[in-house]
């Protein structure tokens, strides 16, 4: 009985920093709508200020002092990233602003390391509380149990600030409805900043608060990730109390987790996840999303046109130009190539679904992955030549999208991501604890390339032919009826389940297809590295992908490939500086603001506008 | 409408770009070698490690360099994805000129270089991946590796513990493959010295996501008489501070691996966890021989002590500088076959790469933390020689299978 | 002459709201039916249940003698059933032709095809039903551009794509000006004739309804309280009690009020 205790009182003293930096995620996207993806990043920036203040403030009264005070400089930073970043891209697609935030991971982790060096440190402990006090014969660290205490203080003071006061008032209506409160005549971008400013504090105040029970490091950051949006999507985008329940939920569950079941900590969470959804759809505390509240955001999407005379000629153009590369001689460029051309494929299949669906999906390196661990399967285990790996590998990725669809679709809008990525997350623990058949982390090697067609410039027409090949039926598609369906259902599912097209149906199929395509760009890439690793299926993987699609962007035909080839060429080059996260995070930060289409729209825009294209209903 | 002719202009102009800014041109004066790794994401060991290269590249070029040639290494970050460092792996050996390829702290990185350097015949010292399967299971020709193995440190601390009266064990290690390398080679190799030892719990915290307040109720509840610990970096800081406020450690021995290096010992402070038994690098507490010279010379050019990382890059100098001179040219084929048995001088000793399984026989310090000033170090270690904690060499061949 | 649409005792409760009572009527061939009645009369609630997207509490609904219950919207449409909505539901990232494609794909049953291109499909039949609208000079028009009554027009065209047999048109001229939709309820009035088809629609605008509507039924509270010609209607004290009594006038609207 007493261990018993002692095990809910470690999972309530671990959801107490979860809870804060989760309520912080969910108050933002409850306002404002921005998937704010660096949120773990605010985190890590709290523990690490809360760490440097506990250097020169003493004793006790420094240690809370410390804590408050990282809460504020961190918020205080999160008004300048809303400011800077974030503010110019508000009227943006959709989502788009994740993209920003992504770029403001990259810069924080840089900062970070620049100015508090790459060695972890570990965290003060708290004066006056270091010992442990024994419940029922059980110790209890005091720390713990002045979490534990502390939580509802934090969350009666949130309840108090958004019940009783002017902006939480506003907080409230914009949360409902964001129209309504523009429509009231309050000043929108000031109601944003101060959320951000609340939200960030909160990560901030999450961060330090967890100092005595660890520390800070560089890899806080994506650690927490992943657990704060399942935290806040079991709890309900947008609710408190669902965050504060689902925060005790998860953490006390790991903790039997790991005293029943060791093996489970990979998977567990995202198991609760997907079980919560698909009995309640919204989360425990959260609402249906109102219809409107993930309309089409900015100007709508011009119509598709097949490519002109002159735009063919320049395609073939091109396209030969890539043929007769490998003359030229360096066989790296072929190497470069080759993987950009692979990951065009992935994001082309990423944007089909993203920009022709609307179907957002957060977790499409499942299938990208997938399709790579069945060609690598196939080839370890039963000796499977790699032109039938080739094939079997799209269909395996594509049966994968389908079983995980089929679940997902249940769903729309964010919960739709969130699932998708909980999928994604459960297939990547499942290959990363299957160590016997998956060999793990340390994955799956010598997987090279028929004798063929393992020269470099072998490899590279064959990627090309299959690459380019996928990309064109992926465009081809989206010109077929099939692709008018599937804009048809994003557009308005309404006027199209009333003229006979089964939405749902041609979604689902849709995904399959998308996750197919993304099959054979994981096929290929097995075999053009020789080897597979969980790492291909993370969740960063899938980042990637959808980074790239909405730098591209989302509402162009092209868009997939664009970001592809502009983001990985740029990454290649990048990447040789000692600071190129820093680089990378404020290109694309550049990016995002002086491009809200997307590389491709924003070049059309430009085109038009100085005639060498036509404008818009010139026809 | 002309939207399509943006994307293939792009993967164009992305190619023209890349080839443009790729190819400055490169006289051919030094030897280069091509060193990947994760500075980033694991910049507490890649830095130091990276300083211990510089610091051996000093002293090589001020010596003349090496066939006549200054010695020169190509740094790359990885970003931590494995098919990321076979890309950067090709572009240093087709357009840069490596000779050949080292560097990899990441398994998973090193694993992907390896099965790269068969397939195209680049020869690649993996200079700190611990996984056994680079030398053993996924062992190729022509890959080679400096540092002793998860085997080989999980057996040299199995030997300490063997020698006490401890019965019952407990494992906690992450929840990875090192990990989980590390608990069966430890339980293999206790249970050969001392066959009636119990296993009575394990418990494998994800990495780098430890809930050490959990983790260590659960290893308490089995009430181990010793504890086998391989969690590192922020998992360890953790586990240390919540097993030592619960009073997990106490009247228990706790042998922990890679516990003793500065890198993860330095961040824990006063709060180093006394007592424990762990491979390490005491650098303070080497008092003679080509060790403490190395630590001085290090101090004096960095102002800073040594990890274990610029060791071990200062000794992946030593023995490609080695090898070059044994090869007597920079031919791939000739690098390979001059690894082969290959004795190299460095500050733990002279050490040798093995033909059988082209793993050197560095060792590693085994000893016992203990607080000096306010920090911790490691007190009565000793070096075990990396070259007496293999398996024997039936085994070892039938590993490595037709590998080799 | 046999009905097109039988509707027998419809009704609806939503917990212990009685939304539609026991509510039953008929539609002929090329009769063209008015709904009417306050707002919560339960018009909406009469409609959502014909296409499909409420499921009735009891009663039955017969197109032509075939029982509609259990079907989803997208097959009742498939039966000979258009409908047009109240806020306009057309595909904005489109052009205009290519709403009207959309349809014609979906009625033949094409939506699963990846070979052909869909902009180039059943583009004849698309134009004439562009024409028979008046949409035909703005068929290469981006849907996203369009004038709030020229999409009311296309949606039309789109409710007309697979030539039902009955157009269910949900409060059509709302939010038109005056002008716009004397245009459209002739244009409807039109269709009706040249066609042959049933259209059951309602309204709020007095003036539309009498002006066009070959018949008129009135709901309120749930309830059918009269079904009659328009003349009937106008004299009907029930009727009158409803929208005077409730303060109502049936010109109720300005703009309207002067047409």
């Amino acid at each position: 009985m007493g261990f018993f205790i002692a095990q809910i009182l470690t999972g309530l003293a671990n959801a107490s920093a979860l809870f804060m930096v989760a309520s912080g995620l969910s108050l933002i996207f409850g306002v404002t709508r921005i998937v704010n993806f660096a949120h773990g990043s605010f985190y890590m920036l709290g523990a690490y200020v809360g760490y440097s203040f506990m250097q020169v403030l003493p004793g006790a009264w420094g240690f809370w002092t410390s804590i408050l005070l990282a809460g504020l400089v961190v918020g205080v930073i999160g008004i300048i990233v809303e400011m800077l970043v974030l503010r110019p891209v508000y009227k943006a697609p959709e989502l788009f602003q994740l993209v920003a935030t992504f770029g403001v991971i990259l810069v924080i982790q840089d900062l970070a390391l620049l100015v508090w060096g790459a060695d972890d440190v570990l965290g003060p402990r708290a004066p006056g509380l270091k010992g442990i006090i024994r419940i029922m014969g059980e110790p209890v660290p005091k720390y713990d149990l002045a979490l534990i205490a502390l939580t509802p203080f934090v969350a009666f003071a949130l309840w108090w600030l958004i019940t009783k006061t002017r902006m939480g008032i506003l907080v409230r209506a914009a949360t409902q409805d964001r129209e309504m409160v523009g429509a009231l005549g309050v000043n929108q971008a000031w109601l944003f900043t101060g959320v951000f400013f609340l939200g960030c504090a909160l990560a901030g105040l999450g961060g330090a608060v967890q100092l005595p029970k660890g520390g800070a490091d560089l890899l806080m950051d994506f650690n927490i990730l992943s657990a704060i949006f399942v935290v806040v999507v079991i709890g309900g985008m947008g609710s408190l109390p669902g965050a504060y329940v689902a925060a005790v939920l998860i953490s006390v569950l790991n903790v039997f987790g790991v005293n029943y079941l060791p093996q489970s900590t990979l998977a567990l969470m995202f198991v609760v996840m997907v079980v919560v959804l698909i009995f309640r759809p919204f989360g425990l505390f959260g609402r249906e999303e109102v219809a409107g509240e993930h309309g089409q955001v900015g100007e709508p999407e011009r119509p598709i046109k097949p490519a002109g005379q002159t735009a063919r000629m320049i395609v073939l153009a091109g396209l030969g130009a890539l043929a007769v590369l490998p003359l030229l001689g360096d066989s790296f460029t072929l190497v470069l190539l080759t993987d950009i051309a692979i990951f065009c494929l992935f994001a082309a299949s990423l944007h089909f679904l993203l920009g022709l669906g609307g179907l957002v999906s957060f977790g499409h390196a499942a299938y990208f992955g997938g399709g790579a661990y069945a060609a690598a399967l196939l080839v370890t285990y039963a000796g499977t030549p790699m032109e039938l790996a080739l094939i079997l590998a799209p269909l395996a990725a594509g049966l994968t999208a389908i079983i995980f669809g089929w679940v997902c679709l249940r769903l729309t809008g964010v919960y739709f991501a969130m699932l998708t990525l909980a999928f994604a997350q459960l297939l990547w623990s499942l290959v990363f604890q299957w160590g016997d058949l998956t060999g793990g982390d340390d994955g799956l090697v010598d997987i090279w390339p028929s004798e063929w067609a393992s020269g470099t410039t072998t490899f590279y027409y064959l990627a090309m032919v299959l690459c380019i090949g996928g990309i064109i039926m992926l465009r081809h598609t989206a010109h077929s009826p099939f692709g008018y369906a599937l804009r048809a259902a994003r557009d308005s599912q309404r006027q199209a389940e009333a003229t006979g097209i089964n939405t749902k149906h041609v979604q689902w199929v849709a995904f399959g297809f998308a996750g197919a395509m993304a099959g054979i760009a994981g096929g290929l890439f097995v075999f053009s590295k020789g080897s597979i690793f969980p790492n291909e299926l993370e969740i960063a993987r899938s980042f990637d992908a959808l980074i790239v699609v909405f730098l591209g962007g989302v509402k162009t035909l092209a868009g997939g490939v664009v970001g592809g080839a502009a983001l990985e060429g740029a990454k290649d080059y990048i990447t040789r500086f000692e600071y190129w996260r820093l680089l990378l995070g404020l290109l694309i930060i550049f990016v995002v603001i002086v491009a809200p289409d997307g590389i491709a729209g924003t070049l059309r825009k430009w085109a038009e506008s100085i005639g060498l294209m036509k404008r818009e209903d010139q026809a | 409408m002309k939207r399509k002719t943006f994307l293939k202009s792009l993967v164009g102009a992305a190619a023209i770009a890349v080839a443009a800014v790729g190819l400055p041109a490169f006289a051919q004066e030094t030897i280069k070698i091509g060193e990947i790794n994760h500075y980033k994401r694991m910049a507490a060991f890649a830095g130091p490690y990276k300083l211990g290269i510089e610091l051996a590249l000093e002293e090589v070029n001020a010596a003349g360099g090496v066939l006549g040639k200054p010695l020169e290494f190509i740094f790359r970050d990885d970003q931590g994805k494995p098919g990321e460092a076979v890309k950067i792996a090709e572009e240093l050996m087709t357009r840069d000129g490596a000779v050949m390829l080292t560097g990899t702290i990441l398994s998973n990185v090193g694993l992907a270089i390896s099965s790269l350097a068969a397939e195209k015949k680049y020869v690649y010292l993996a200079s700190e991946p611990l996984a056994d399967a680079i030398t053993w299971e996924k062992g190729n020709d022509y890959t080679f590796r400096l540092r002793s193995s998860t085997y080989m440190q999980a057996a040299m601390l199995a030997e300490e513990a063997a020698k006490t009266d401890a019965i019952r064990y407990a494992t906690i290690a992450p929840n990875y493959a090192y990990g989980k390398d590390a608990v069966a080679a430890f339980k293999k190799a206790l249970t050969a010295l001392k066959p009636d030892v119990e296993f009575v719990a394990e418990q494998w915290p994800a990495l780098f996501k430890i809930d050490a307040g959990a983790e260590a109720q659960a290893l308490e509840r089995a009430k181990p008489d010793a504890i086998f610990n391989v969690t590192f970096g922020g998992d360890l800081a953790k586990f240390v501070r919540e097993g030592g406020t619960r009073g997990l450690f106490e009247g228990r021995n706790v042998y922990g691996l890679l516990s003793g290096e500065p890198e993860y010992l330095d961040p824990l402070g006063d709060e180093a966890p006394e007592g424990w038994v762990v491979t390490g690098y005491p650098w303070a507490e080497i008092t003679d021989g080509p060790g403490k010279l190395f630590v001085e010379t290090y101090v004096a050019r960095y102002d800073d002590h040594p990890r274990i990382g610029s060791l071990v890059g200062y000794m992946t100098v030593q023995s490609i500088v080695a090898a070059l001179e044994k090869a007597g040219s920079t031919d791939g084929e000739a690098i390979r076959a001059a690894f082969a048995d290959l004795p190299v001088s460095t500050p733990v000793g002279d050490i040798k790469f093995r033909a059988i399984d082209h793993q050197a026989t560095m060792g590693a310090y085994v000893g016992t933390i203990a607080l000096k000033d306010g920090k911790g170090t490691m007190v009565d270690w000793v070096y075990k020689y990396g070259g007496d904690y293999t398996l024997p060499d039936e085994e070892v061949m039938k590993l490595r299978g037709s590998g080799n | 002459m046999s009905a097109v649409l039988e509707v027998q005792g419809l009704s609806k409760a939503f917990g212990a709201i009685q939304a539609l009572d026991d509510v039953s009527f008929d539609l002929q061939k090329g009769e063209l039916l008015a709904l009417i009645g306050p707002n919560g009369a339960g018009k909406s609630t009469c409609f959502n249940m014909l296409m499909g997207q409420l499921k009735m509490s009891s009663g039955t609904v017969k197109l032509n003698g075939k029982s509609l219950a259990g079907l989803k919207p997208r097959q009742i449409w498939r039966k000979g059933v258009g409908r047009t909505f109240q806020i306009t539901g057309t595909y904005a990232s489109m052009t205009v032709i290519e709403n009207v494609q959309m349809a014609l794909i979906s009625h033949h049953r094409k939506i699963y095809s990846f070979l052909v291109r869909a902009h180039l499909m059943y583009r004849d039949a698309a134009m004439e039903l562009l024409a028979l609208v008046g949409m035909q000079d703005q068929s290469e028009r981006h849907c996203a551009v369009l004038a709030y009554g020229d999409l009311k027009r296309l949606e039309l065209a789109i409710a007309l794509a697979h030539d039902p047999m009955l157009l269910l048109m949900d409060e059509p001229t709302a939010g038109m000006a005056p002008k716009e939709r004397i245009a459209l309820m002739e244009l409807t009035a039109q269709i009706v004739e040249r066609r042959g088809v049933s259209v059951l629609f309602t309204e709020h605008d007095m003036d539309v309804v009498f002006a066009h509507a070959h018949r008129v039924m009135v709901l309120n509270r749930g309830q059918l309280i009269a079904n009659g010609s328009v003349e009937d209607i106008r004299e009907d004290a029930r009727v009158r009690e409803v929208y005077l009594g409730g303060g109502t006038l049936f010109n109720h609207d300005g703009e309207s009020a002067n047409a």
